[in-house]
């Protein structure tokens, strides 16, 4: 490469615009596509999905049949794109992800038999173990609180976990008619349905858990 | 034994990784070598120049050119081999490109294996016999399967150079799938204007020989000589009787019990029929699965009407055997049908467009019936379910095709420019409609293809959307239709009125079938496989049986008739001659080991051995033993790997060469 | 022959109803499922979602059960609990070192023999002819939109016992049991899942959607096969009311409760008075016993 560097380009510059700065502030410079192809984040997606992003065609099927196609930022097809790009940071902060319901239409329609759901989850997870500041982060705290009622009771305890979904987010005012419904319907149980064996429960959250993965 | 060595530098190709000067240096002093050189390029005219010399100067009986592949120059090397006196199999190649300086770094290393591959072929060259050609008759007369627009082409061309054709026809009528089409892209004329002439120049050249409804059942013998025995399928009419009047058919009672599959089943047709109007042959057919005549021994109507006394209802196949020099398959496509197929079927149908269940989602061929002015509709653009003018009409592009969860993974190729065309007739015939074109690319490559799609596009406000469909559902009579349009990031829906869907073009369901009654190789969708994509693209690897048209793979008209006329050239070239020189590289049985267990015959891929009796001196058979024709054998050598007797040898390949050749390594 | 029983979270809960009647039905048509021992969470969406290690392996702990319990054939009535359990068994089998992992995670062996089955396919397992055999009332009042979701029959490749796009084994079942089906478009449209308490203007959405085609294609009964689309499809249609007044309620049933009535059990013993929308009893069954 160095043979070709023009060795007086410095002097040509303006002398009021110093080098760095001319390079730091052109756009163009972050919108090199296919420049951070060694991230680990194509790996990371293969490793979950057992496919390579390369697959996609980008025929946009999948966005076409998409029951939340309206509610997400970025049509999901494009995050696959973006991904495939290495435009990594704006596929990670898309609501897409978050929005996406897992139903599969896409994953069962694809011409190229891309499994894109799987592709969604492994996007989502890269995204919380990367600690991107999540668009949905509703979403994100009611998973976790579903996941704290698994780890603490093996089930899941309804009224805990909307209890903690709604401390996590202070929505104390919503649902206020369906829930009195439940419980006059007697379908909510008032004490959480206990898994006996929570030991095996506690280990598997505990070998699991990423963040103490990443201190060992 | 004289041998001269002679090592080839291919520019640099093979002398950047191989010493070749220190090659032909230790080989000279390998026993039996009389004479080693090298030189840059051994292929050209001096290189060749340097061989003859050589061979002249030194008296050598053999030769070992130390070069590229054998596939790329054998041949080359034999000639110069010839022109100094030599049997051309006694020249023997060692790669040293290929399998030497291409696939090495290490000069030092390479240069070792240079020389072993050299002492190998050394070993080889010392046992060869000289060989010489195989003559063949050629019979003068050629069979074209398929009466579309490729084989009329290929049986036009041969019958102009003057020899005899037989067209075989599958259908009551030649014509194929042309003969459905409206009009063509990308010059908009009349499909059927320029068909027809050629079907009747067909019906009418003394040279061709046309049996329609008829299929091949047989084919044996090999390029030259080959024995086709062909069905005629019984019409039920005495053909030089019919006059083609059509009273038969208008006044047979049976209307609607059977779809006219040329109309793509939007129409019905009567037990007794032509195809269409202007059918080459105009000799109807009688349906024996509806006519009443079948069922109770009744009606009898067009007995009454014909008064040249044409109907025979005893009628029966017929079938004949015809000698034949060379075969033109041209056995065209179908395509694609959207149903829920079977659970064994590569193909998987779209149950997200509705598995075929709305009437008027129909495919790129019932579309051009819809359009064309001798069809159902007489050309006005109606659909099926309540032939109202469809207001608003989606057409998609690439279904089947380039869809791998569906079963195929290749571009069709003709989809792009038809749907360009049907979006531009939907718009000159229904001048306030909309259409859209959902499309993945746009692939418009051929002589003012891209010009055309732009036309459409620009001129005749055609819409297109890049996105496949995911859904198709109807919804108060009209079909929802889900999409995206990647372009703009936007989900776009269209409630049409109909949705015309271009389908992938794929082989006939008995592509296969007829490929192992020939014997000529396909690909895993049915494809028939040509012997070099590049260079050899109208041949099969069955010397004689050429190709043409869409039974090779998806392709237009003018690709058609272009590949139609080079199939045709080739079996003209091959006619030029009385007789036909073949390698001598074939298989032979010692009959006397032979123990007559056959695996040969069950593994040879061309069908060349065949069962031959030996006889005591009273004429009685006391032993069958393999015979391997030589005409067909192709010297692959399977059968003699596959000989439990060690009774088989390829000349050219014997044992004693082969071990020769690995001992000496 | 025992049927494994995994009966899922919701059906402690909020689908108890699914659970009393595919217990009652299945009981009547003399066939025993036997609940799989000290069953945990699936992981559902939360876990898939977030951390595939932890779904994978809170599904295949089940499975582990269902091996030492000796059970060969389970059924999961919950379309996402039966989703779950397929698709982790189906990564493991198709990847070994998926396998490895997580039978070191749980530090037990994942048997391969155990076949996760959803509660269509029960039905087909028993034989449509035994629902007819029972009919003890005539359904003829009811004409169902069978609702299979995005689960119940996805994905196509590791899920094949019915068709992905055009399926028709619920169909098959509410017409053995008497009902009148009726063809509509939005059988496999998704209702928003999940999306249940955080997006609820999703759910709503979607879930409208999905009541609307099948209303305008005739339905009056919509029958599901999963505790989140009946949560979503019955529990959201007051909010529905509210915002589009001209909505038109439409009850929607489990297909165990439409056996169950089609068997002659009654409305309490199914458990359907605990839905939302009233199934008016008397509106869609002529009270006819068959003999």
């Amino acid at each position: 490469m160095g043979a070709y560097v023009n060795k007086d380009a410095k002097k040509l510059q303006p002398s009021f615009v110093s080098a760095n700065l001319l390079t730091d502030t052109l756009p163009e410079n972050n919108h090199t596509p296919f420049q951070k192809n060694n991230s680990d984040i194509p790996e990371e997606i293969r490793n979950r999905t057992f496919q390579d992003v390369s697959l996609c065609y980008q025929c946009g099927k999948c966005s076409a049949g998409c029951p939340v196609r309206y509610y997400m930022d970025i049509a999901p097809n494009k995050i696959v794109r973006l991904i495939q790009l290495g435009f990594y940071d704006e596929a990670l902060k898309s609501s897409t992800p978050w929005i996406c319901a897992g139903c599969l239409t896409c994953s069962v329609r694809c011409p190229k038999e891309f499994n894109l759901a799987g592709f969604m989850d492994a996007v989502r997870e890269i995204a919380v173990k990367k600690k991107v500041k999540v668009k949905e982060k509703d979403i994100l705290k009611f998973h976790k609180a579903f996941l704290n009622q698994i780890k603490r009771y093996g089930r899941l305890y309804e009224i805990g976990l909307v209890g903690e979904y709604k401390m996590k987010t202070l929505d104390l005012l919503s649902d206020v008619e369906t829930a009195p419904g439940l419980f006059l319907k007697g379908k909510l149980g008032l004490l959480p349905d206990k898994v006996k064996d929570r030991k095996s429960i506690k280990k598997i959250f505990k070998k699991t858990d990423k963040k103490k993965i990443n201190k060992h | 034994m004289k041998i001269g060595v002679f090592i080839c530098h291919c520019g640099e190709n093979i002398s950047r990784t191989v010493d070749c000067p220190k090659v032909a240096e230790v080989c000279r002093n390998f026993p039996g070598v009389e004479y080693s050189t090298n030189y840059k390029y051994m292929c050209s005219d001096p290189g060749q120049k340097l061989i003859k010399d050589a061979v002249l100067e030194n008296k050598l009986d053999a030769i070992v050119v130390g070069s590229c592949s054998p596939h790329m120059h054998e041949r080359t090397f034999r000639n110069a081999a010839i022109s100094a006196g030599i049997n051309p199999f006694l020249v023997e190649i060692a790669n040293l490109r290929e399998q030497c300086s291409w696939v090495h770094d290490d000069v030092e290393e390479a240069t070792q294996k240079a020389i072993e591959l050299v002492r190998m072929a050394l070993e080889k060259v010392k046992r060869d016999k000289p060989l010489t050609k195989i003559k063949v008759n050629v019979t003068k007369r050629i069979l074209v399967i398929g009466g579309g627009i490729a084989g009329i082409q290929a049986a036009l061309d041969v019958a102009n150079a003057g020899y005899e054709v037989i067209l075989v026809e599958k259908e009551p009528s030649i014509g194929g799938h042309m003969s459905q089409l409206s009009e063509t892209f990308p010059t908009l004329d009349c499909s059927q204007c320029i068909l027809t002439p050629r079907m009747v120049e067909v019906y009418q050249h003394p040279k061709i020989k046309l049996f329609t409804y008829s299929e091949v059942v047989k084919v044996e013998g090999f390029i030259g000589n080959f024995k086709a025995t062909i069905k005629k399928k019984a019409r039920h009419i005495i053909d030089d009787r019919c006059s083609g009047c059509g009273l038969c058919m208008e006044n047979c009672p049976i209307k609607k019990k059977a779809y006219n599959s040329f109309e793509e089943n939007l129409a019905f047709r009567p037990a007794i029929y032509t195809p269409f109007p202007q059918a080459v042959p105009n000799i109807p057919v009688i349906d024996e699965t509806i006519c009443t005549h079948y069922k109770n021994g009744k009606c009898g109507m067009c007995v009454k009407v014909c008064d040249r006394e044409a109907i025979d209802f005893d009628q029966e196949d017929t079938m004949f055997v015809a000698d034949i020099g060379a075969i033109i398959v041209a056995t065209g496509f179908k395509l694609y049908n959207i149903e829920k197929k079977s659970s064994g079927s590569i193909y998987k149908g779209y149950g997200e467009y509705g598995y075929g269940k709305y009437r008027d989602v129909i495919d790129g061929l019932q579309f051009e019936r819809i359009a064309s002015a001798s069809g159902p509709t007489s050309g006005e653009i109606k659909r099926p379910s309540d032939g109202k003018v469809p207001k608003k009409i989606v057409f998609i592009q690439c279904v089947g095709s380039r869809d791998e969860s569906k079963g195929i993974s290749y571009c069709s190729k003709i989809c792009c420019m038809y749907t360009a065309k049907h979006a531009m007739l939907y718009k000159h015939k229904v001048h306030d409609g909309e259409a859209y074109v959902f499309y993945m690319d746009i692939r418009a490559g051929g002589k003012m293809y891209e010009e055309f799609v732009r036309r459409a596009i620009e001129e005749d406000n055609v819409k297109y959307i890049r996105g496949r469909v995911s859904r198709i559902y109807e919804e108060k009579g009209k079909y929802i239709v889900k999409g995206e349009d990647t372009i703009a990031g936007m989900p776009v829906v269209v409630d049409a009125d109909m949705v015309v869907l271009a389908s992938a073009m794929i082989p006939h369901d008995n592509a296969p079938l007829l490929a192992r009654t020939i014997g000529i190789p396909y690909d895993k969708y049915g494809f028939y496989n040509e012997a070099h994509p590049k260079l050899r693209p109208v041949e099969s690897t069955t010397s004689g049986v050429f190709l043409a048209g869409a039974c090779q793979s998806p392709r237009d008209i003018p690709d058609t008739v272009s590949m139609a006329s080079a199939a045709a050239s080739k079996a003209i070239i091959l006619f030029s001659s009385d007789q036909l020189e073949r390698e001598p590289v074939v298989a032979k049985v010692n009959e006397d080991i032979c123990q007559g267990c056959f695996y040969c015959k069950k593994v040879c891929p061309f069908g060349a051995i065949e069962v031959k009796d030996i006889k005591d001196i009273n004429g009685i058979v006391f032993k069958e033993v393999a015979y391997i024709n030589q005409g067909v054998c192709k010297g692959c050598g399977t059968c003699t790997a596959t000989c439990l007797s060690k009774s088989i040898e390829l000349a050219g390949f014997n044992n004693e060469e082969i071990f020769a050749q690995i001992a000496a390594l | 022959m025992n049927y494994g029983y995994f009966p899922g979270c919701s059906q402690t809960s909020s689908a108890k109803e699914y659970d009393l009647s595919l217990r009652k039905v299945f009981e009547k048509l003399g066939f025993g499922l036997e609940e799989l021992c000290d069953w945990s969470c699936c992981g559902a969406t939360s876990a898939h979602a977030t951390n595939h290690k932890l779904s994978n392996a809170l599904a295949l702990r089940n499975i582990v059960l269902a091996g030492k319990q000796g059970i060969k054939n389970m059924v999961a009535p919950c379309a996402a609990c039966y989703n779950r359990l397929i698709t982790s068994q189906h990564e493991i089998s198709m990847h070994p070192e998926r396998k490895n992992e997580t039978e070191e995670l749980l530090s037990e062996k994942i048997p391969a023999d155990v076949k996760v089955i959803n509660v269509l396919e029960l039905f087909f397992k028993i034989g449509l002819a035994k629902i007819s055999e029972n009919r003890k009332r005539d359904l003829n009042g009811i004409k169902a939109a069978c609702y299979y979701g995005c689960l119940l029959v996805r994905p196509m490749n590791i899920n094949n016992f019915d068709d992905a796009e055009q399926p028709t084994s619920m169909e098959m079942i509410a017409e053995a049991a008497g009902a009148t089906t009726i063809d509509w478009n939005y059988k496999l449209e998704c209702c928003g899942a999940a999306h249940s308490i955080v997006r609820k203007d999703i759910v709503l959405n979607l879930s409208k959607k999905i009541i609307d085609d099948a209303v305008l294609n005739g339905a009056n009964v919509i029958i599901t096969a999963c505790p989140m689309c009946h949560t979503n499809l019955d529990m959201r249609q007051r909010a529905m009311k509210r915002k589009y007044p001209e909505h038109l309620m439409i009850p929607v049933l489990y297909i165990t409760e439409l056996v169950g009535l089609a068997m002659g059990m009654n409305v309490k013993d199914l458990g359907i008075d605990l839905h939302y929308v009233n199934f008016n009893y008397d509106e869609y069954i002529a009270e006819k016993l068959i003999a």
